[in-house]
């Protein structure tokens, strides 16, 4: 049967996610080092696990109010004003989603309409511009440079804004790039969000990841952005909490209210379990000064330094990522499209990496490298890279 | 502790072979400011020994080993760290602890066989004079130690490729 008919043209338009297609390959191999994971090689903190097993043990089985358990709302706003100095009212201000993801989509939904046009920087993670689509807006790319260490630049958001832009997707610290914001950056884009009067949705999932003595600076803190920012953050990352599926949107009660419609009717609440491990993340977290989280990260940075380091030492152009855990090195020299150079290398050395065109066109040239993983596989990976970039 | 040492510490517990030019650009800190701070680790005597973690029991090497529960009687002037000092020096004895609760050390003894570990019991731990009592339990099976799992091995569950 042709089922064209049927399905929806904006949604069959929209070409499958690069990263698959790489997937299904690596998939069928044998012994293959991945550095192309995007999560923590971390297992949840066990307290937090023993949380939901307790929960389930009492039998706490039944839905959550739509929004989320208040227990952990309150304990999300301590947690956002704790540490970025964010305001929000956890009856009003906040909802519970499945992930990060779900609340992006839901953001976009809200926020656009037919026609609408949307800010995506890239590269960027994959979900952006598709859920763009599917929420009947147009997604635009604005280009991020490596010279720029992939900071967005005002520069190419002037280029790309017309007066049917209405959301800029701020997704820093970035996947895939590593790049972060620093409050002189935000300062320009805000100006920029002003000037052009938009919505921002802050993707901020990576905020705990951020290394070097660099501090996470949550957008909606810049002048006059908290009622023009839908702040967006998970435990997936944070906590080593991917498989989980929480996360939560803040910010203004209009907004909140009105995406919370969109979660009632699609999702009614995010799993339980889910919620009560992640109440505890964060209630331990406040107790104990985020003593996991400083464990996880140390161990981040110092992968992340040997990583950077081996690049370089390659003779690869390579950018200091100060935020989340990927390196994001240039192939150019290699004559290679990104692309070629990650097929090759999956079938050649048994190293899977994401090709960054995965993220957006301005992902051509420069290959996702995770370093959350163990130092062995790390350092072989690079030796076997190095062995690849030389016999090329 | 300064940052590096608490750093450096916390590689070589993982993996003592980690070369100082890995320990350095992991660190962030210069090769022989690490080499340094790991000489004065070891002088200070906080870095004992480098020693692997091995799992005897897929060796084919006999072995039996107990905890021993050992109640004393502390000497003047000396408290327990003359009677545990007696104890440690025996080659049978791995590790000696003193402990708080209704016994004083903990010791864990190792032998090659059964006999040998009770001849160590009733031939040399209990005769000490300040000895008073003992309980012997023997070791079954390790599950973990130092944090190391001994079944198969952690696997990643993770996907391959992941956005």
């Amino acid at each position: 049967m042709n089922y064209e008919r049927f399905l929806n043209s904006r949604i069959t338009a929209v070409p499958p996610s690069g990263i698959r297609r790489f997937f299904d390959i690596a998939a069928g191999m044998k012994d293959t080092i991945s550095l192309g994971v995007g999560e923590p090689d971390f297992k949840t903190p066990y307290s937090i696990r023993n949380a939901a097993i307790d929960s389930l043990v009492d039998g706490e089985t039944q839905y959550t109010g739509n929004r989320g358990l208040i227990g952990l709302r309150n304990e999300i706003a301590l947690y956002m004003q704790g540490r970025y100095g964010l305001s929000y009212d956890p009856e009003t201000d906040i909802l519970v989603t499945i992930g990060a993801s779900e609340a992006i989509d839901a953001a976009l939904r809200v926020l656009t309409e037919p026609g609408d046009e949307v800010l995506v920087p890239e590269p960027s993670y994959v979900s952006y511009s598709p859920g763009v689509i599917f929420a009947g807006g147009n997604p635009v790319g604005v280009i991020t440079k490596e010279e720029d260490e992939f900071r967005l630049k005002t520069e190419y958001l002037e280029k790309a804004v017309t007066p049917r832009t209405k959301v800029l997707i701020l997704p820093y610290p970035n996947n895939p790039t590593g790049g972060i914001m620093e409050r002189e950056d935000l300062a320009a884009v805000a100006e920029f969000v002003r000037k052009h009067d938009l919505m921002v949705i802050s993707d901020e999932i990576y905020s705990e990841l951020v290394y070097d003595g660099k501090k996470h600076v949550s957008f909606a803190t810049m002048d006059g952005m908290a009622e023009r920012t839908l702040t967006i953050n998970g435990f997936s990352k944070s906590f080593a909490m991917t498989g989980w599926r929480v996360g939560y949107a803040c910010g203004p009660a209009e907004i909140i209210s009105v995406m919370n419609k969109v979660h009632q009717y699609s999702i009614m609440c995010a799993p339980r379990q889910g919620q009560v491990a992640a109440e505890a993340a964060l209630r331990s977290g406040r107790e104990n000064g985020y003593e996991e989280i400083i464990r996880m990260r140390d161990s981040y940075d110092r992968r992340r330094r040997y990583m950077v380091n081996a690049f370089r030492e390659m003779g690869l152009e390579c950018f200091e990522p100060y935020g989340a855990f990927y390196v994001f090195p240039s192939i150019r020299t290699t004559g290679m499209t990104s692309e070629e150079f990650c097929s090759r290398l999956l079938r050649e050395k048994n190293v899977a990496a994401v090709p960054g065109t995965a993220f957006g066109p301005s992902g051509e040239g420069n290959i996702r490298c995770c370093y959350a993983t163990s130092i062995d596989k790390i350092t072989v990976a690079m030796e076997r890279i190095s062995e690849f970039i030389h016999s090329n | 502790m300064t940052k590096l040492e608490t750093a450096v510490l916390d590689l070589l517990k993982e993996d003592c072979r980690l070369p100082l030019e890995k320990i350095a650009v992991m660190t962030g800190a210069p090769l022989e400011e690490v080499a340094s701070t790991i000489e004065d680790l070891e002088k200070r005597r906080i870095i004992l020994r480098y020693a692997p973690m091995i799992n005897w029991d897929l060796t084919d090497r006999e072995r039996v080993e107990a905890m021993i529960e050992v109640r004393v009687t502390p000497q003047r002037d000396m408290g327990f760290d003359a009677i545990a000092r007696r104890i440690y020096c025996f080659d049978e004895v791995k590790s000696v602890f003193l402990m708080s609760g209704s016994y004083d050390l903990l010791v864990l003894v190792e032998a090659r066989t059964l006999k040998e570990l009770a001849a160590f019991v009733s031939g040399k731990l209990s005769p000490l004079e300040t000895v008073t009592g003992t309980a012997t339990s023997f070791v079954l099976k390790r599950y973990k130690e130092e944090g190391v799992i001994f079944d198969n091995g952690e696997t990643d569950r993770r996907l391959v490729i992941s956005p």
